[in-house]
């Protein structure tokens, strides 16, 4: 296969996939089938696969340094888009169903609330990335560009901990994305960056 | 000191009329006082229809609390709850709780009690009367539902079991049984899942223990074969498949206190104005309602009958 038909085959995977959750949750609201509290189900599923997104996402640079495959980070811009509109999604469900419409009680619950604060940061660090994904944007921004969209793994380590501080008890998941993150970030430096080009 | 009037419950909480009983306890009473168990009338026959027939007693159809809520559909309440012991999705315990056997069953009471002993349920249970009675039930995670529970009042079993002097506060355990028990596998809590209640509140005529709910046994996953309701407290001081009671003199260390002392306190009291450290707790959704917007009742609506327990305690502190 060539590099080309290789990214669009992936492309399409993606979609399919990135899509998939959001697929079986409309599917389920009218369906009725999400059980007894939608509300809860829809928040989380949204939010996690905004998470798994965001970590796909900061995978592929260091996948393909690893691997020498090029082509691999065309699938990167699609995806970050992707966990965008999970985020988005997960906060407007939040808004109306939780806050009620209520922009007093949010902006409460922002201010008090320390999950909710850094989830939103999150949200903030996150929109600016997504307008400024398209070609014309990176033309126009250049170097600055790269510099922003290091922003990600602000956003991704936001997310974690908005993760790690909801959870009652159990935080071995927001622990493993931990150190998915951590591995990410190791990845990067630029040790590891030169033996994997050797 | 403050004498306090004896609290009422609206005769609307208490079927009228009719007394049920639990099909076991009325087989067994049946069967140990000959066609005694007969003179209760046909309401003890509705009652004792088999548990596994799924077929919900037509005294349900119309029940309402005593605010006039509607209930909660079965369904509802029994494939939607938190029970850790079988893992931390609320669907969890629904799914995961086939393999528990919660019979045979015994109970230990212990402690300052006269009559202590390793008392079998169904011994335990023995010529109590069991009576539906519909509560709320608000959960720490601000969700909320109408229950209507079928049991007896605590204070009834502590008669029998003749606490001594000493007897201040009483500490429930959950079983241990990570083999039926998927969530006691990990160290997600420290197992056994512990509860307590100071002697006022587990003599309180609201508290009771539940042996059913629908007027059917208790499913596996809401806590069978024996539970503690408590309805103006948030759901997770309500412990499930109780093994032991042990009549204490010092205030129990309850689970979710050793977990988070920050977050958790020994009496969690529904209290709209005291949040959790990472939630508010002014409103919940009331399910199935899809919107947060139901405001949360100070002692979670029962606090006329309620309040004068915590007379001069700082709620904001003894959260």
């Amino acid at each position: 296969m060539s590099p080309k038909r290789a990214v669009l085959a992936l492309k399409g995977l993606l979609w399919l996939g990135a899509l998939a959750p959001g697929a079986w949750l409309l599917h389920g609201v009218f369906r009725g089938a999400l059980g007894v509290n939608p509300i809860e189900k829809l928040t989380h599923v949204t939010g996690m696969t905004a998470l798994v997104l965001l970590m796909l996402t900061l995978a592929i640079s260091p996948f393909r340094r690893l691997t020498g495959w090029n082509p691999i980070i065309r699938l990167r811009r699609p995806m970050g888009l992707f966990a965008f509109f999970y985020a988005l999604a997960h906060f407007s469900i939040w808004f109306v169903f939780d806050m009620v419409f209520n922009v007093q009680w949010m902006l409460e619950d922002i201010a008090e609330r320390r999950f909710i604060t850094v989830g939103m940061a999150a949200l903030l660090v996150l929109t600016p990335l997504a307008v400024t994904s398209t070609r014309g944007w990176i033309r126009r921004l250049g170097k600055r560009w790269a510099t922003l969209h290091k922003g990600v793994y602000v956003a991704t380590a936001l997310g974690v901990v908005h993760y790690f501080w909801l959870v009652k008890a159990d935080t071995r998941l927001p622990l493993a994305f931990a150190a998915g993150l951590v591995a990410l970030l190791v990845a990067r430096l630029p040790r590891f960056r030169a033996s994997a080009a050797r | 000191m403050i004498i306090r009037r004896p609290p009422d419950i609206p005769s609307s909480e208490i079927t009228p009329e009719h007394v049920y009983v639990n099909r076991r306890a009325f087989i067994k009473a049946a069967v140990s006082a000959g066609t005694a168990g007969m003179a209760m009338g046909p309401a003890v026959l509705a009652g004792a229809e088999p548990a596994q027939s799924q077929e919900i007693p037509e005294r349900f159809a119309r029940l309402r609390s005593e605010l006039d809520e509607p209930l909660n559909t079965y369904e509802a309440v029994t494939t939607y709850n938190n029970f850790y012991e079988f893992g931390t999705s609320k669907d969890d315990p629904h799914r995961n709780s086939g393999d528990f056997r919660p019979r045979p069953w015994k109970v230990r009471i212990g402690g300052e009690v006269a009559k202590p002993g390793d008392y079998d349920l169904d011994d335990l249970l023995t010529g109590l009367t069991m009576e539906d009675r519909v509560y709320r039930l608000r959960c720490v995670e601000a969700w909320s539902m109408v229950v209507p529970w079928y049991g007896f009042p605590l204070s009834r079993l502590i008669d029998r079991v003749e606490p001594t002097g000493n007897a201040r506060y009483l500490e429930f355990k959950t079983v241990v049984r990570p083999e039926e028990m998927p969530g006691q596998r990990a160290p997600i809590l420290n197992w056994p899942y512990v509860e307590g209640l100071r002697m006022d509140e587990a003599r309180h005529p609201l508290t009771i223990l539940a042996t059913g709910l629908y007027g059917m046994d208790l499913p596996n996953q809401n806590g069978a074969p024996l539970r503690l309701v408590v309805p103006w407290k948030y759901g997770f001081k309500s412990i499930k498949s109780i093994v032991s009671i042990d009549f204490v003199e010092e205030m129990p260390m309850n689970t979710w206190q050793r977990q988070n002392s920050f977050e958790y306190g020994f009496y969690a009291n529904v209290n709209p104005e005291v949040s959790h450290p990472r939630w508010s707790q002014a409103r919940e959704t009331r399910l199935p309602g899809l919107f947060k917007d139901f405001e949360t009742m100070m002692f979670n609506g029962y606090a006329d009958q309620v309040e004068s327990l915590y007379a001069g305690m700082d709620l904001t502190r003894w959260k």
